[in-house]
């Protein structure tokens, strides 16, 4: 296995009086695919986002490159894909309008490429549709076609394969597959049973008073 | 590092082009600032009087009150949409530095509300009967203060884009901070029409463009994270 990517140590928060979990020790090891599971409510979300920089409001420290990801926060993420369960899409704008801006303020890229990915997502001869005119499985595929160019080494996806159908979800899983053997560290969450191996995460003290 | 990762440059060349492109796209919220401006200006000489003495007086005042007030509707545009969608997010973890990014969001937004309000601007001066010396005293705060309104006002904006019903509360939050943008801009022209020297009063509203272009982009940035942490 791959050298250590990411480590949660001593993880706790506390939302609304709420402990969401506490203690949490976890390594991520690069190419591992890692699934955080919970019923609703046991702070998946609030995980991956503390784990994506977004959600300051915690104890413990997640580490990266040795240090703390809040001490580095703008390399880190500029390191990072991290696709949320919002769909990031305008849907005034076209698909192909939409994914190269998506990816173009993160890395540099050809348009070929774009037009390549959302290909493979299905959406080939609906790039200057408008994403108004996109069903919502196919304006979440136009975000989704992201990971198909993205270079990033560590990727946060919350809930992703929601409003995608059985196939689409099975060929993203084996986009997931694929890029972990290239060691591509992957962090999700899906209610889906999950084909492919991963490593578990278990999230499980929903609505839990914390002691006051 | 990755070798393709965007350079700064790109990054912000990316940003900039999509929210032209937004705003082609929507031009109807490119126009309702406008409207609400002429309409008001229109009706404030058949309202009160059509005088033309009494509009040489009260023009200048009138054209910027109207400026401002048009400014404050269009503010809800600003990052609104952005967020709900979650465009935001992925705009904060560029890895960019955020304060240049909201920089060109923000110039954008001056560029497609606050400009064309300067631009129109004469036309209603002529109206007013403004004389054509003084007009341009009048554009020239203008130009210096429409800025200052978008960039306090998007302090605002990005303060209350997580909450319902932030359009009442943004107007309330930011105009008593944009008074004195208010004050100088319409003080300038004045004073120049009585004939007083003026340096000093744009050397004030220099001074009110250079702090908030140096300092609103970082207080925006903190309340987007603020708010985008929620």
């Amino acid at each position: 296995m791959g050298h250590v990517l990411l480590k949660l140590d001593d993880l706790s928060c506390e939302r609304d009086d709420r402990a969401l979990f506490s203690g949490l020790n976890f390594n991520c090891l690069s190419g591992d695919i890692i699934q955080v599971e919970g019923p609703n409510g046991s702070g998946k979300t609030t995980l991956l986002r503390i784990l994506s920089g977004l959600y300051q409001n915690y104890e413990g420290q997640v580490i990266w490159n040795e240090q703390s990801i809040s001490s580095q926060l703008s390399t880190y993420q500029s390191e990072l894909l991290m696709i949320g369960h919002k769909s990031p899409i305008r849907t005034d704008l076209s698909a192909i309008e939409n994914l190269r801006f998506l990816i173009g303020i993160k890395q540099r890229v050809e348009d070929q490429k774009l037009f390549s990915a959302l290909e493979k997502v299905g959406l080939y001869g609906y790039e200057d549709t408008l994403c108004r005119n996109l069903s919502a499985g196919q304006q979440r595929r136009v975000n989704l076609a992201r990971m198909y160019i993205s270079s990033s080494k560590l990727w946060i996806l919350d809930e992703v394969f929601t409003a995608i159908d059985k196939s689409g979800v099975v060929q993203f899983e084996s986009l997931l597959a694929k890029k972990s053997l290239e060691g591509v560290t992957i962090i999700l969450t899906t209610h889906h049973q999950l084909a492919i191996d991963s490593r578990k995460l278990s999230l499980g003290f929903a609505g839990q008073r914390a002691q006051s | 590092m990755t070798s393709n990762s965007q350079t700064l440059l790109g990054c912000l060349r990316h940003l900039f082009l999509r929210e032209i492109l937004v705003a082609a796209r929507n031009q109807q919220a490119l126009v309702n600032p406008l409207i609400f401006f002429s309409i008001v200006i229109i009706l404030f000489p058949l309202g009160i009087s059509p005088e033309p003495s009494f509009l040489k007086t009260a023009s200048v005042g009138l054209i910027w009150v109207s400026a401002l007030l048009a400014m404050m509707l269009s503010l809800d545009n600003l990052f609104q949409r952005d967020f709900d969608n979650g465009t935001l997010e992925q705009l904060l973890m560029s890895g960019q530095p955020l304060y240049l990014i909201i920089l060109t969001k923000v110039l954008v937004h001056w560029l497609l509300t606050g400009l064309p309000l300067v631009l129109i601007s004469p036309l209603f001066a002529v109206m007013l009967h403004i004389d054509a010396e003084h007009l341009s005293v009048m554009l020239l705060t203008l130009i210096i203060g429409t800025p200052v309104i978008t960039l306090v006002g998007g302090i605002g904006a990005a303060l209350t884009v997580s909450l319902r019903s932030g359009g009442i509360l943004v107007s309330l939050l930011v105009l008593p901070l944009t008074i004195p943008v208010l004050i100088f801009g319409s003080g300038t022209v004045q004073a120049y029409m009585d004939g007083l020297a003026i340096s000093g009063h744009l050397a004030i509203m220099g001074m009110l463009l250079a702090l908030s272009l140096t300092l609103a982009p970082f207080a925006i940035a903190e309340a987007l994270k603020m708010s985008v942490s929620n």
